[in-house]
């Protein structure tokens, strides 16, 4: 049994390149999986993009099932209830194949995630034997309805309740969710409401139960062929077999389950900004404006080259966590009874790390779609190019599953709770430093790969620890009310979660296969670096001014300037590199 | 009923770019891929196997690295694969390839049916299929579109031929090279993936299959490729419109008549 990664301990500790988990690590099976699906999307979900956002009858769910029946949709599900029961990195790399489909990929994802796995990981011998072999076949699809009128980020302001019927068999349901993936076609809907309304439980609702009905689907700004309407329950009668996990602990499945949402959420925004890219780096090369392709053009080429950066940013970070949490599975004993509870449970240790690839990757997402549309021009504004559905499909990401607001004030509050409950020393190493601040130090000058880098990492690293711990001891139980400051940390935690994972993964490559091997990844961090100092300077300081006055503050300024002494590099020189590579190809590009 | 398919890895060449300069193929960072017609020829084994039973063998001779296409075939659903891989093989043409997938067939067993690809589209020959019969002196079908009934002792089957088809019989053994039409390859499956990916795949040398060295490889080969070359392109077509069929023709005339051909 290998020792487990403390979730958010990276912000404390040294973390070694061979701890991090690569796409350069996939194996052959990984590989094969990929390029299945891949060929799966290209040849027979984007040929028929326009028949899926006009929701033509049968197609995404026709889709769903010949996924299902080649084994896809059930990698996550063990064999005993007709699954693959493949590894979680497997999963990912559906997921991100996957996302190339656009409208197609949120149907998948709400099925195959939030929708199946409550029952995968909550749900009793009896539940999964009834409802799991449907689900990995794609015969049935899953809904997910949590979200109501009055409850959205607010989720557990729930207004839907549920009471025992006088004979016991039934628990009748009143309520109605709102903007429900999947709500047309779902066969299963797993929902929660407060019986009695106080006991927030996880049901399991049939869609063709007594008392449930779907409301008309929304007309939305993008992903127009996912179907998203209301269910409502009025006295529906859902059976006592089908309450989920326990009563009252509704909480524990509707969370734990965003979790796993959100880093999936991650890796499909990383697929689609791959595709983005391509599509971008393409057209650069194809058309000719004053006698020279796009590409030629030194402002064409530094966007194509942070596209890539970005992307490969979010890749790594995401394999990352994909590696973290598949250790945290193969560490369990997965024929236990309550197996799926505990790596549910074991995931909600890394919701730090969910909440930031679900940030970062639907940020960058938004970031390279719109840059692919600008790319484009005005063709990138008409409906006759892919980019233009991409850029709309984008924004939702940062919205649901939690939008990025709220799982910017997860993860300080996660990190805090940690912290007081001693899980990581996040108080000590803030006491520590603060001791150390005070000593005269000199930087030494490194010449390791990256050298300079990694020591921009681990002033992050201190940046942010002074940064927590000034606020902390001002603010107290109360820092929870300054959603200014913790923001500020979120970014701060994003950030050194990002640089730190896509210098790790250079040096991996570069031990691997060596430094020619690692050569683009290490230009790219080295971008993304020098972009990320002055950034970090700007940020700590508006919070250092937010709380404190005159010496104080003046002297937290200065030790922020030592911590943020960096070199800048010439990276107009490195991204014309970065995009060259990228332009060979045509796609996204990591190692040459 | 016992099957081989041969296949062969090739370079995607929808992928593939030409150099402006010289005009030749960039094969770098190509993704290599199963041959397409390979493919259908897997998948017509396959549906033949599941109709009658049986086994199905894919064979292929090329690189270590043609055991990534070998898989792909094992996780598509074939029971075994072999690969030939031999330094002894390299420069083949046709006939020395051909003759040493025979060798091979040899070694597996006594296959009723041979199915290949109607040709691979790197090479672009359409011999090595008829090369294998030949060299087994099997019966063979090529440019076949559809395979309408299997009985025990035979095959009834379509050739495409120009302007349509012929259907004929073909007694078994045989060898059946087959065209894009005959049928939709299916998908590797999660499980044949993981299958594929567990299986150990032989690899055979040319001393393995028993082949003799003056008829392999190099050296083995009757053709010998002079040089390669991107062909010069020639003057731009012209096309003529016009009102009627009539005027048209008339226009041609006159340029015919100008240019001093008739
Ligand atoms: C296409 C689509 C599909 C969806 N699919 C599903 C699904 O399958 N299942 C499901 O259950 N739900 C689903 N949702 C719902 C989605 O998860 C919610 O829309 C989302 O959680 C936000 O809730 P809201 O829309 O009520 O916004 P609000 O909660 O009203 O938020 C509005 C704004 O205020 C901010 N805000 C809210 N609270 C705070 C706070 N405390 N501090 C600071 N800022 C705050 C938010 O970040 C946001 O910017 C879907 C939504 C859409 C649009």
């Amino acid at each position: 049994m290998t020792e487990l990664i403390k979730g958010g301990s990276f912000l404390i500790s040294q973390t070694e390149p061979e701890q991090v988990y690569t796409p350069e690590d996939f194996n052959d099976f990984h590989k094969m999986v990929s390029d299945t699906v891949a060929s799966f999307i290209k040849e027979k979900v984007l040929p028929v993009t326009d028949s899926i956002e006009k929701m033509e009858d049968g197609v995404t769910v026709g889709l769903l099932r010949q996924m299902g029946e080649l084994g896809f949709v059930g990698s996550d599900i063990p064999e005993k209830f007709g699954g693959a029961e493949a590894d979680k990195i497997t999963s990912l790399i559906i997921a991100e194949q996957v996302s190339r489909g656009g409208s197609f990929s949120v149907a998948f994802g709400a099925h195959t995630g939030i929708g199946t796995l409550p029952i995968l990981f909550f749900g009793n011998e009896e539940q999964k034997k009834r409802y799991l072999p449907g689900l990995a076949s794609g015969q049935k699809v899953a809904a997910y309805a949590l979200t109501e009128a009055e409850a959205g980020s607010d989720a557990m302001n729930a207004k839907t309740r549920a009471v025992l019927s006088e004979d016991g068999k039934h628990y009748i349901l009143n309520g109605s969710k709102q903007f429900i993936t999947n709500a047309s076609w779902a066969d299963v809907i797993v929902t929660y409401a407060k019986v009695d309304g106080q006991h927030f439980t996880a049901f399991i609702v049939d869609r063709d139960a007594p008392g449930v009905s779907i409301g008309a689907e929304e007309h939305k700004m993008g992903i127009k062929g996912s179907s998203t309407c209301s269910v409502i329950f009025e006295d529906a009668k859902v059976p006592v077999e089908n309450l989920l996990g326990q009563l009252g602990k509704g909480h524990q499945v509707a969370f734990n389950i965003l979790n796993i949402g959100r880093y999936k959420l991650g890796v499909g925004c990383s697929g689609a900004a791959k595709y983005a890219l391509e599509l971008a780096s393409r057209y650069a090369q194809e058309r000719i404006q004053f006698n020279l392709p796009l590409a030629k053009f030194g402002l064409i080429k530094s966007k194509i080259a942070d596209m890539n950066i970005r992307t490969y940013v979010t890749e790594s970070i995401c394999y990352r966590t994909g590696g973290l949490i598949n250790s945290l599975v193969e560490n369990l004993d997965m024929d236990a009874e309550d197996a799926g509870q505990k790596v549910a449970e074991g995931i909600q240790e890394y919701a730090t790390e969910c909440s930031i690839v679900k940030i970062v990757g639907s940020e960058t997402l938004d970031f390279v779609a719109d840059e692919a549309v600008q790319i484009h021009g005005g063709y990138g504004y008409s409906q006759e190019y892919a980019v233009e559905r991409i850029y709309r499909d984008s924004r939702i990401n940062r919205i649901f599953e939690g939008t990025n607001e709220i799982n910017r004030l997860i993860i300080p509050a996660t990190l805090l709770k940690k912290a007081q409950k001693g899980e990581i020393p996040l108080i000590q190493a803030a006491l520590k430093l603060q001791e150390e601040l005070l000593m005269p130090t000199m930087q030494e000058e490194s010449d390791e790969l990256l050298g300079k880098e990694v020591q921009a990492i681990e002033n992050f690293k201190k940046i942010f620890l002074l940064i927590s711990g000034t606020a902390a001891q001002k603010y107290g139980e109360k820092l929870i009310k300054e959603q200014e400051i913790l923001g500020r940390m979120a970014d701060m935690v994003d950030e050194i979660f990002s640089a730190e994972t896509a210098m790790l993964r250079a040096k991996k490559i570069a031990a691997a296969k060596g430094e020619d091997a690692a050569a683009l990844a290490v230009k790219m961090t080295v971008c993304y670096v020098n972009e990320l100092v002055p950034k970090f300077e700007a940020w700590a300081k508006e919070v250092v001014a937010a709380m404190e006055e005159g010496d104080t503050r003046r002297t937290l300024f200065s030790i922020l300037r030592k911590l943020t002494r960096y070199e800048q590099e010439n990276v107009f020189a490195l991204k014309r590199e970065i995009a060259d590579a990228v332009l060979k190809g045509n796609k996204y590009t990591v190692t040459v | 009923m016992e099957i081989i398919v041969c296949i062969k890895q090739v370079p995607d060449t929808t992928e593939v770019k030409i150099d402006p300069v010289k005009g030749t193929l960039i094969r770098e960072g190509v993704p290599s891929i199963v041959n397409p017609f390979d493919k259908n020829a897997l998948e017509a084994a396959l549906q033949i196997r599941e109709q009658k039973g049986g086994k199905v063998t894919v064979l292929t001779m090329g690189p270590p690295q043609a055991v990534d296409a070998l898989r792909e075939c094992l996780a598509m659903g074939a029971d075994e694969a072999v690969l030939l891989s031999d330094r002894a093989f390299a420069g083949a043409d046709s006939w020395a390839t051909s003759y040493t997938l025979a060798k091979a067939i040899e070694k597996v067993g006594k296959p009723e049916l041979i199915f290949c690809g109607k040709q691979a589209i790197d090479g672009d020959t359409a011999q090595v299929g008829p090369g294998i019969a030949e060299h087994l002196g099997l019966p063979q079908a090529t440019y076949v579109q559809k395979i309408r009934e299997v009985q025990s002792e035979q095959l009834l089957v379509e050739r495409a031929i120009e302007g349509g088809y012929e259907v004929i019989t073909v007694p078994l053994p045989a060898m059946i090279a087959v065209e894009k039409s005959i049928n939709e390859p299916r998908f590797p499956t999660m499980m044949g993936t993981m299958k594929a990916h567990k299986k150990t795949i032989p690899t055979w040398s040319a001393a393995d299959i028993g082949a003799e060295a003056d008829k392999i490889g190099l050296d083995g080969s009757c053709t010998q490729v002079k040089r390669v070359f991107a062909p010069e392109r020639k003057g731009q077509g012209e096309m003529l419109t016009g009102e009627t069929e009539n005027e048209v023709c008339l226009l041609l005339l006159e340029k015919l008549q100008g240019a001093k051909i008739v």
